[in-house]
């Protein structure tokens, strides 16, 4: 098992460093220069050349290559040229929000998605069954950003039951130590920032969490209806077991093996950013600092939170290969 | 042959699966048999006669949608299609339980085997923990799996198909159920573990004093195996009688045919097998006639103009018009 865990993550290193190349070509393909977007079209040539000098952009690529990774191998992936700051700074920021509102979605899709799955399929066929096969398809087909401005619209603007946008009320006062604001809240004592943190969770989840929701119930839902089928949940029922026991231990820990990989690929998804539903709630997430960092062509942003990226990526999908060895003897590595 | 009053008394059972084209189908239709204490009762026929339907059907196992069940099935004196579920919950497993066909699927994959037996414990024992671990033990060695300890930690794939069907009657007999169903428990085995596995029902059931209903279309295993015998065809009886009887001298031409159909090693090289000719979808819905009569070497005209009633002979039930006469050799 330890074995399998290693293996897997010393695939990381041929992962980053082909990333990593294609990165630096990518960014530097792309039409103007993060000098041109910092100094605007209208900059003299001479501006742009003492700026690109600043930054080091006026030497050859592979110089920049080399500077690049051999700062990155200690975590340091320069300064953005928007911002001015730290790119690990900023990382510190903007991943913990955006790895809360992933949580928060996940939370939503799961908790809905598993029973709601689950009852549509041992009442299939009744108006539950069409219902949460079509709200599914619904939610597949509704574009993000149009369900975002809808929740925003009807329960912030209208109703008035949740904030509009950011991640906290300026007004309440609270540390950040960890820069997850519900858990901050509650390790300093603070709850009543932790609620508010939980309000500014809500609509950016469910509109995130809709996609992954309609998914893990079409999933759920089908394979549930397989395994109520399977000869040894008919054993089961011979045993006289009690229908809770057939339904926990028999049914779901098998209907359950197909969505937990589709959770993980889900939740990979997730954590990578939302960058339509962060720009609607105007959530200071990683998504809306990627969308803001490729307009202005910030490279050392671009090329250190799409590294990160990449890493937790395959992080997770090692994490739900182990999970899926743990439920299910038969794929568990030796 | 005991005289006792029976443990299981199936009267006039029906069960007809509502299909959305076509017709209904009468997979089971007016079947009486009784089983007493200690006694093993074959069901004998081919596939589809309605065998397997009958033992999910006295099990409570049919599911709910698009079945009718009619008739009568008395456990001691409950009428268990009348039965609520939760008493029914209660029965199985625990009075009745159930060995079946498929020990590659029928074993939860995800699940321990020690947990698959001790769950059956808990259940209807209520037994915990350590003690049920151990009585699980027990059970595995009293089944012939050899190093039970160690089996109850691992999964169904880690055991041979024989031994997955020893765990399911290790189960089945977890809490000494006094009405054993097995239905056609071998036929997914190897030969010489059909023959193990046999064995060590019977023995079980010689030493827990339990009836069993043996559902197979084997008729070597009947041979082995039963007290009494009941043929079915297309959902009903057809004949049935003691083994010595039935085998000695059957009376149908289909229990004929069945016998005929056996290889045996005593013929001389070469001779021809027998089948019996026509396949069972060949069928004549009851109401219309004999249904074995499209394949029945012995067909009268009368077979067609009606169906045939289940006669009362001494030591023997027979639905047949024109039988094989007493003393007539099988045909061959």
């Amino acid at each position: 098992m330890l074995k399998f865990v290693v293996r897997r993550l010393l695939l990381l290193v041929p992962i980053l460093f082909g990333l990593s190349v294609l990165l630096f070509v990518w960014l530097r393909a792309l039409p103007g220069g993060p000098a041109q977007a910092l100094l605007g079209e209208r900059a003299t040539a001479e501006s742009v050349a003492r700026i690109e000098a600043l930054y080091g952009l006026d030497e050859a690529w592979y110089v920049q290559y080399w500077k690049f990774v051999s700062a990155a191998v200690q975590l340091d992936f320069g300064n953005s040229a928007r911002t001015n700051r730290p790119v690990t700074e900023e990382m510190l920021r903007t991943f913990p929000a955006t790895f809360e509102l992933a949580i928060a979605a996940l939370i939503f899709a799961i908790g809905i998605g598993i029973p709601l799955g689950y009852f549509a399929a041992r009442k299939y066929g009744s108006w539950l069954d069409n219902l949460s096969v079509s709200g599914s398809l619904l939610g597949v087909a509704v574009p993000v950003f149009f369900l975002a401005y809808i929740l925003k619209y009807v329960f912030s603007v209208k109703l008035g039951w949740f904030p509009t946008q950011g991640r906290d009320d300026p007004r309440i006062d609270a540390d950040h130590p960890t820069g997850f604001y519900v858990l901050d809240g509650i390790v300093t004592g603070n709850l009543e920032a932790s609620w508010d943190a939980i309000m500014h969770l809500v609509l950016p989840a469910i509109a995130l969490g809709a996609i992954p929701l309609a998914i893990i119930v079409r999933i759920t839902r089908a394979s549930v209806l397989d395994v109520v089928h399977e000869d040894y949940v008919r054993t089961a029922e011979a045993k006289g077991l009690q229908e809770r026991t057939i339904t926990r231990r028999h049914v779901l820990r098998n209907a359950l093996l197909p969505v937990v990989t589709v959770i993980g690929l889900q939740a990979g998804l997730l954590f990578s950013g939302a960058i339509l539903t962060e720009t609607v709630f105007s959530f200071d997430g990683v998504g809306r600092f990627i969308a803001e960092a490729i307009s202005n062509r910030d490279y050392a942003v671009l090329q250190g939170f799409i590294l990160v990226i990449a890493a937790m990526y395959v992080v997770v999908n090692l994490l739900v290969d182990v999970s899926y060895g743990l439920i299910d003897p038969r794929v568990r590595v030796r | 042959m005991t005289t006792t009053e029976p443990l299981l008394d199936v009267r006039d059972l029906s069960v007809t699966f509502a299909r959305k084209s076509g017709p209904t189908v009468h997979a089971v239709d007016g079947v009486s048999f009784t089983v007493r204490p200690g006694e093993t009762v074959g069901l004998v026929g081919e596939s589809g006669s309605g065998k397997s339907v009958t033992s999910l059907a006295v099990m409570g196992l049919l599911p709910r949608r698009g079945v009718r069940v009619g008739g009568q099935v008395l456990f001691d004196t409950d009428d268990l299609l009348t039965l609520p579920r939760d008493r029914m919950r209660d029965i199985r497993g625990r009075d009745i339980a159930m060995v079946f066909q498929d020990p590659m699927s029928s074993l939860n994959p995800v699940v321990p085997i020690g947990v698959q037996v001790t769950e059956v414990l808990e259940r209807h024992q209520r037994l915990r923990g350590d003690k049920a671990s151990a009585a699980a033990a027990e059970l595995l060695s009293r089944v012939g799996i050899p190093d039970p300890t160690r089996r109850l930690k691992e999964y169904p794939h880690q055991l041979s198909g024989g031994m997955r069907q020893r765990a399911l009657i290790a189960m089945a007999l977890a809490c000494q159920p006094r009405l054993l169903i097995a239905d056609e428990p071998t036929t997914a085995l190897d030969v010489t573990i059909q023959a193990q596995i046999i064995e060590l029902l019977k023995e079980l059931v010689q030493d827990t004093g339990a009836a069993l209903v043996m559902i197979t279309h084997d008729l070597g295993i009947v041979a082995g195996l039963c007290d009494t015998v009941h043929v079915m065809y297309s959902g009903r009886i057809v004949e049935s009688a003691g083994r010595r009887e039935l085998f000695a001298e059957p009376r149908h031409p289909y229990t004929g045919g069945l016998l005929a159909s056996v290889p045996r090693l005593d013929a001389p090289r070469g001779a021809p097998l027998h089948p019996i000719p026509g396949s069972p979808t060949d069928v004549l819905r009851w109401e219309r006639g004999c249904a074995f009569a499209p394949r029945c070497p012995n067909r009268l005209d009368a077979c067609t103009d009606g169906p045939p009633p289940l006669e009362t002979l001494p030591g023997r039930r027979l639905r047949c018009l024109n039988p094989l006469s007493e003393t007539e050799e099988v045909p061959a």
